[in-house]
């Protein structure tokens, strides 16, 4: 068990420390932030005391390890845009962020398992095609799409909804929505295809014939088998909590972490988006890592550690 | 020869009787039928080999009566358990019948329990539907169940979960398993195919005990007529989703009467007897939807004649208890080959 943890733990730190690389280079070699942020026309004294002060003048080897040793100390820089820290601002924006993609993982949860479940119950039926059909629909119209015929049918035909902005939690309705519906019909999809295999295996015969009544069979025999590779898509999810809103957020100008991260590329506010991607590679990683664990808690042939351990 | 009853008369020893049972499975396109008319029946305590090559509806019989097969299959004709019906009868009280009165074990042991369930929860599962014993008594009569079907250290074993196990000890789990809900009858379908040479002679042992402790029937469906001839009374062969054969187990060994059963007969190897070339029956098994009209052996069967194709033969009893569906059967004499003796000792 702790070396299972040990090697997990020494990999998530790479994909950390991979992540954070790509992102510094990307963004470094993308666009000067000193031209971007003071005006083009900035006299060329000031541009050149802004890079000092940033430090941007340095080697970029030289700014690269100095980020790094920073980030160890817990400091993850300021924003060139207004001074303060950017863990600061990047924290003041997940409440927001938090208060759509919660909703909407509930959502997701709330129709999709139960819609592929019983969809894989009743299969061929109207039912069955129907989810079929609105789980591809859901799946292949791009958020943006989707968000926009949302805004153009409640808030501009219908004047039900607000089109944007964030006052009260009417304004939270339509986004929600948007996120949620492409999420469930993921899951709906994975939870039907894992339940219809579950339903074929000789076990769930082997049941039957020993005279568990069918809801029994379901419940207790087929879903906790069907879990399995349903965790690893809702787990995935998990991981996209912070950060998984970025084009909804910009559709209905939601102040959250994605905006928050699309404003900071247009403006190379470096620190901040640094940050803003620093937290979601961490998110996936701790998803991930929920995932293995509930893993081998749903399926004992999958302890890893269990078997890597004692030494079978 | 004497007039005999074409169908065994019922008595009260009778445990399940099955008469013209049908089944067909809706493809889609085409309804294809792949059982047509089983007369089968068992009594208490009788052992019945059911044999015949893969698909010619031995298992899909079993599985229609307990009603396992799924939406897709239509079953017809009838099937009583102690004189009350079986078909039909609903899902509450059929699950009941279901490991309560017909257990049933199955091929792979190892993909028939639950992987993800403990060893033991899987036995305490039958116990609390059939005998309505829950808690720390269920856990004790798994024990004494596993300890019974052979399995060593029994307590500790009932924490693991299937994939820690062998076959051969899944498969003691499934008869354990069987066992917990008292049933009168227990089919074992192919119950020792996927297992080692071996494991499969102490299976059959465990399964012999287990059938002298409790008394209870037992249908032994198998493609391997050594292992009926060892273990059952009375042996039914199917082809095509017919029974052609029925006898006790000797007499057919000794006598086999329908061109099939005879072939079967002459493809085993002669371990006693001089050595002579095994023989092959020529042809292949028709896919269900293509059967040919009238009997659908004629076309590989070496004593076909022109009205063997018309219509399919019935059900004749050429001796007490031993019924064959071949129009010529009585006709064909030929000496009871050795290699039969050889096979029923």
């Amino acid at each position: 068990m702790m070396r299972y943890l040990a090697i997990r733990g020494l990999r998530a730190i790479l994909t950390i420390a991979f992540v954070v690389t790509f992102a510094f280079f990307i963004l470094r070699l993308s666009g000067d932030p000193a031209l971007l942020i003071l005006s083009p026309e900035a006299p060329p004294e000031a541009v050149e005391a802004f890079r000092k002060s940033w430090g941007l003048d340095r080697p970029l080897w030289e700014q690269y390890l100095r980020y790094f040793v920073a980030i160890f100390e817990g400091n993850l820089g300021r924003s060139m845009r207004d001074g303060r820290p950017a863990l600061d601002l990047v924290m003041d924006r997940v409440p927001a962020t938090l208060m759509l993609t919660l909703p909407a993982f509930a959502l997701k949860l709330l129709i999709g398992v139960p819609a592929g479940i019983f969809a894989a119950l009743r299969r061929n039926s109207f039912v069955d095609r129907l989810v079929i059909v609105c789980s591809v629909a859901g799946h292949s119209v791009p958020s943006f799409v989707l968000g926009l015929v949302l805004v153009l049918l409640f808030a501009v035909n219908l004047n039900w909804l607000p089109s944007g902005g964030a006052d009260n939690w009417k304004h939270a309705i339509l986004p929600v929505v948007t996120l949620g519906t492409a999420g469930a019909a993921i899951i709906a999809r994975f939870t039907r295809s894992a339940m219809l295999e579950v339903l074929g295996q000789p076990y769930v015969r082997a049941a039957l014939a020993k005279g568990v009544p069918w809801p029994s069979v379901v419940w207790r025999h087929a879903l906790p088998n069907a879990a399995i590779p349903t965790v690893t898509i809702i787990g995935f999810m998990v991981g996209t909590l912070i950060a998984g809103a970025v084009v909804v957020e910009s559709v209905f100008s939601w102040p959250g972490v994605g905006r928050m991260l699309v404003v900071g590329v247009a403006n190379r506010d470096l620190a901040v988006v640094q940050c803003v991607l620093l937290l979601v590679a961490m998110c996936m990683v701790a998803s991930n890592f929920t995932v293995d664990l509930l893993y081998g808690w749903i399926d004992p042939r999958l302890r890893a550690w269990a078997t890597g351990a004692s030494g079978h | 020869m004497v007039a005999l009853p074409d169908v065994e008369p019922a008595t009260d020893r009778r445990l399940v009787d099955i008469r013209g049972l049908t089944v067909d499975f809706d493809m889609g396109a085409r309804v294809s039928r792949v059982l047509h008319g089983i007369d089968l029946s068992i009594d208490k305590g009788e052992v019945v080999g059911l044999v015949g090559e893969s698909g010619c509806g031995k298992s899909v019989t079993w599985l229609a009566v307990l009603g396992l097969l799924g939406p897709r299959a239509h079953v017809g004709g009838i099937a009583t358990l102690g004189g009350e019906p079986l078909l039909g009868i609903g899902d509450e009280r059929l699950s009941r019948v279901r490991g309560g009165r017909i257990a049933m074990i199955f091929q792979d042991p190892t993909a028939c329990l639950n992987p993800v369930k403990r060893i033991g929860a899987q036995v305490c599962e039958a116990l609390h539907l059939h005998r309505g014993i829950v808690g720390e008594r269920a856990r004790a009569e798994a024990r004494r169940l596993l300890d019974r079907v052979g399995i060593a250290a029994a307590a500790q074993r009932m924490n693991e979960y299937p994939h820690q196990m062998s076959g051969g000890m899944n498969q003691r789990v499934m008869i354990a398993t069987a066992l917990a809900g008292e049933p009168d009858l227990l089919v074992a379908d192919e119950p020792t195919t996927a297992l080692d040479a071996t494991i499969q002679a102490q299976i059959l042992d465990l399964l012999r005990e287990v059938r002298r402790d409790t008394g209870m029937a037992m249908v032994l469906i198998s493609h391997d007529l050594g292992v009926v001839a060892e273990n059952c009374d009375r042996v039914a062969v199917m082809y095509c989703g017919r029974v052609v054969e029925q006898a006790p187990a000797e007499r057919l060994f000794e006598k086999p009467s329908h061109p099939y059963t005879r072939g079967l007969l002459a493809a085993l190897p002669d371990l006693a007897g001089p050595t002579r070339r095994l023989e092959s029956i020529p042809g292949n098994v028709p896919e269900p939807w293509n059967l040919p009209t009238g009997c659908a052996f004629a076309p590989r069967c070496g004593a076909c004649r022109d009205f063997c194709t018309g219509t399919v033969p019935p059900y004749r009893a050429v001796a007490a208890g031993h019924l064959v569906a071949c129009a010529r059967a009585g006709f064909l004499h030929h000496a009871p080959s050795a290699q039969s003796s050889a096979v029923a000792r």
